[in-house]
């Protein structure tokens, strides 16, 4: 066991599986100077440069050439370099990527990987703020994962490397650096699909996943000050979800919160909304809540705070519920 | 930049260059090339009847579709259009999976292990970069594998043409790019396409070599693809080839040509027709009668009925079986969905 990063257990993670020949690397900038963000640092060194791969700067070709090496055999991982880099790709992703199984009746596949480093609180340019995960949570055939710490990062995208479909594996940018954990050094396997109960509690619950677990777990540690006892829930994989994990605990709370930067509108707070609307509406004591960016473009760095949901906003939500 | 077309057989059927193959093959391709054709109008015909969706024709481009694959070998891959089916049949592609595809179902595109023509692509350019991809894979694997991909004058406007091109000549990979440059994108003719007065100069931009090809000449296309493919399984990397024919048919069943193009261009090219060139190149070296060719349309119509009738033998899909090939196991969300078209139907 050692104290990683989020970005040193992708690192791990990726350098356990570039052992399998058929693992390759794929991205701008991946190789010589080991990402935008070092996620892939010195892998190129160790697996040579037919292994980890400097591509043109072309994202659509990137993922298309990645779905052809995957149909002919090889597992690829492509990066995208930042959420809002990733758009030229989709026509890929959503026209062959997501497709060739169901097209194919099982004769070809596409089992490849598809990171993205998404979300905001780095102060960036344009675009590199972005936080669309419902975009790829609503094209059939993908899997949408996102993790939100190291230990999580490190087992899920291993995961998703062995997984015999294509999945989005998003990873949040502000996360990236923001903690360190123990991260074993063996392999091993976070399950795609199973949500986590980080804390257990009986008054409300909180969802939420990626770079949001942070406020979020801050915001259970406010509220039990406060005397109010959140059950907090890391989502870590958003399709498919883990509707019996959130259920269950609605069922016994009969409250929740649902947490997201992303866009409120049509944003995965909805399909969690939904979700337990259908399922579980008699077991609410108050209405369903939302805490999530709002329908604009991200702002830039100056006025970034007043999108992205804070502790304060969390907190305030979840006591609102607890008036009902 | 002034590329010359390359030909082989003249329209009137004689040699003008050195044939690539054999007589003995020249036979071979050009029953496929009937084949081709009455596959084609088979498959116009059921549309008229409802017994197939929108079919888009390629009839005239029967010399591309076969003299394309003739130099491939059996686990090439090939990546090929909507328009594409005699090329992909050629390939291996069975004749009941291309017509159970337009009868639209997805088992069309089930096709044998070790047959490497993927399903056709429907979308417009973006499966190009895929035959870069499987290409790519073959070079890491050193299979000795070559990709070819098809696609028409239309498709080298898309931006991932760009980036298919780009990427093979970076990687050097062994792709043949095969462009039926037949006049029309729907209704948009070659002139609008591009201010390019030959698509085949844009080989030169990404570092590659290019061959403009008559595109109705059986024997040219053999000899363009041959050198192409022999390169790229060389480890020469890829090659473009633009092939000059004609679409003589409507863009697809759904298409009125009437709207926005006359009959008399469409005569001229019917008079260039691919596989009369072929007969009569044949026949000047007595290797065509009529009692062959009888039987070469005899054969052709038994194996397209037969392909039909197998095709349409096969039950649809069950609302079960739509769930079942979304991922390698469904998931529990598709599970619960199944359950409720079970449940509320």
């Amino acid at each position: 066991m050692a104290e990683r990063t989020m970005a040193q257990a992708l690192n791990a993670a990726l350098a356990e599986a570039l052992e399998d020949p058929s693992v390759m690397l794929l991205g701008e900038d991946v190789g010589t100077t080991g990402g935008v963000f070092r996620v892939t640092d010195g892998l190129q060194k160790r697996f040579g440069s037919d292994r980890v791969v400097d591509t043109p700067v072309a994202e659509s070709g990137i993922v298309g050439a990645a779905f052809g090496l995957a149909v002919a055999g090889m597992k690829p991982i492509a990066e995208m370099q930042f959420m809002g880099f990733s758009y030229p790709a989709y026509d890929q992703i959503v026209n062959h990527v997501s497709r060739i199984r169901n097209r194919s009746r099982h004769r070809f596949t596409a089992p490849l990987v598809i990171r993205i480093p998404y979300g905001g609180g780095i102060g960036a340019a344009e675009h590199h703020s972005e936080s669309l995960e419902a975009i790829y949570a609503h094209v059939p055939g993908l899997k949408v994962v996102v993790p939100s710490r190291p230990i999580d990062a490190k087992g899920l995208l291993t995961a998703a490397i062995a997984d015999p479909d294509p999945v989005i594996f998003l990873e949040p940018i502000r996360a990236y650096r923001a903690v360190k954990e123990e991260v074993p050094d063996e392999v091993y396997e976070t399950p795609i699909g199973v949500a986590s109960i980080e804390r257990v509690g009986s008054d409300v619950t909180l969802i939420a996943y990626g770079a949001m677990m942070k406020e979020t777990r801050q915001a259970a540690e406010l509220l039990a000050a406060n005397g109010v006892d959140a059950e907090v829930i890391d989502l870590r994989t958003l399709v498919p979800l883990d509707t019996e994990t959130i259920l269950a605990s609605v069922e016994h709370t009969g409250r929740v919160v649902a947490i997201h930067e992303a866009p409120r509108t049509a944003g995965f707070g909805a399909e969690i909304a939904a979700v337990v609307a259908e399922k579980a509406l008699y077991s609410l004591k108050s209405p369903i809540a939302r805490v999530t960016g709002w329908d604009i473009v991200v702002p830039l760095r100056r006025a970034e705070k007043h999108y992205t949901p804070g502790v304060d906003r969390i907190v305030n939500v979840a006591m609102r519920t607890m008036e009902a | 930049m002034q590329h010359e077309t390359l030909q082989i057989l003249s329209e009137g059927g004689t040699l003008v260059g050195e044939p690539p193959i054999t007589i003995q093959r020249t036979r071979e391709l050009y029953e496929a090339m009937v084949i081709g054709r009455v596959y084609d109008r088979k498959c116009t015909a059921m549309q008229k009847q409802g017994r197939l969706a929108t079919y888009a024709p390629f009839e005239g481009q029967e010399a591309c579709q076969i003299g394309a694959v003739a130099p491939l070998n059996n686990d090439d891959w090939v990546v090929a259009t909507y328009r594409d089916a005699a090329a992909m049949w050629f390939a291996g592609y069975p004749m009941v999976n291309l017509i159970l595809g337009r009868t639209g179902d997805e088992r069309g595109g089930n096709t044998p292990d070790g047959i490497n023509v993927l399903p056709p692509s429907i979308t417009v350019g973006g499966h190009m970069i895929h035959a870069v991809g499987t290409a790519w894979a073959d070079k890491l694997q050193s299979s000795g594998r070559v990709s070819l991909t098809m696609f028409g004058d239309g498709a080298t406007s898309e931006g991932d043409f760009h980036e298919a091109m780009n990427f093979a000549g970076v990687f050097a990979t062994p792709t043949v790019f095969f462009c039926q440059n037949n006049g029309w994108a729907i209704s948009l003719p070659f002139e609008r396409q591009t201010a390019a007065a030959s698509l085949v100069d844009k080989a030169v931009g990404y570092g590659m070599p290019g061959i403009k090809v008559d595109g109705n000449d059986l024997l040219a296309v053999v000899s363009a693809t041959t050198q192409a493919v022999d390169a790229a399984r060389a480890g020469e990397g890829p090659t473009f080839i633009e092939a000059m024919t004609y679409r003589v048919g409507p863009h697809t069943t759904a298409d009125d040509p009437g709207r926005y193009r006359t009959e008399d261009l469409t005569t001229t090219w019917r008079d260039r027709d691919p596989i009369d060139r072929v007969r009569r190149y044949l026949e000047g070296n007595d290797a065509w009668d009529a009692t062959w060719e009888n039987d070469v349309a005899d054969t052709a119509s038994a194996k397209v009925e037969d392909a039909v009738a197998e095709a349409e033998a096969l039950e649809p899909l069950s609302g079960k079986e739509i769930f079942s090939a979304m991922f390698a196991q469904p998931t529990q969300p598709l599970i619960d969905q199944q359950g409720m078209l079970a449940r509320d139907s």
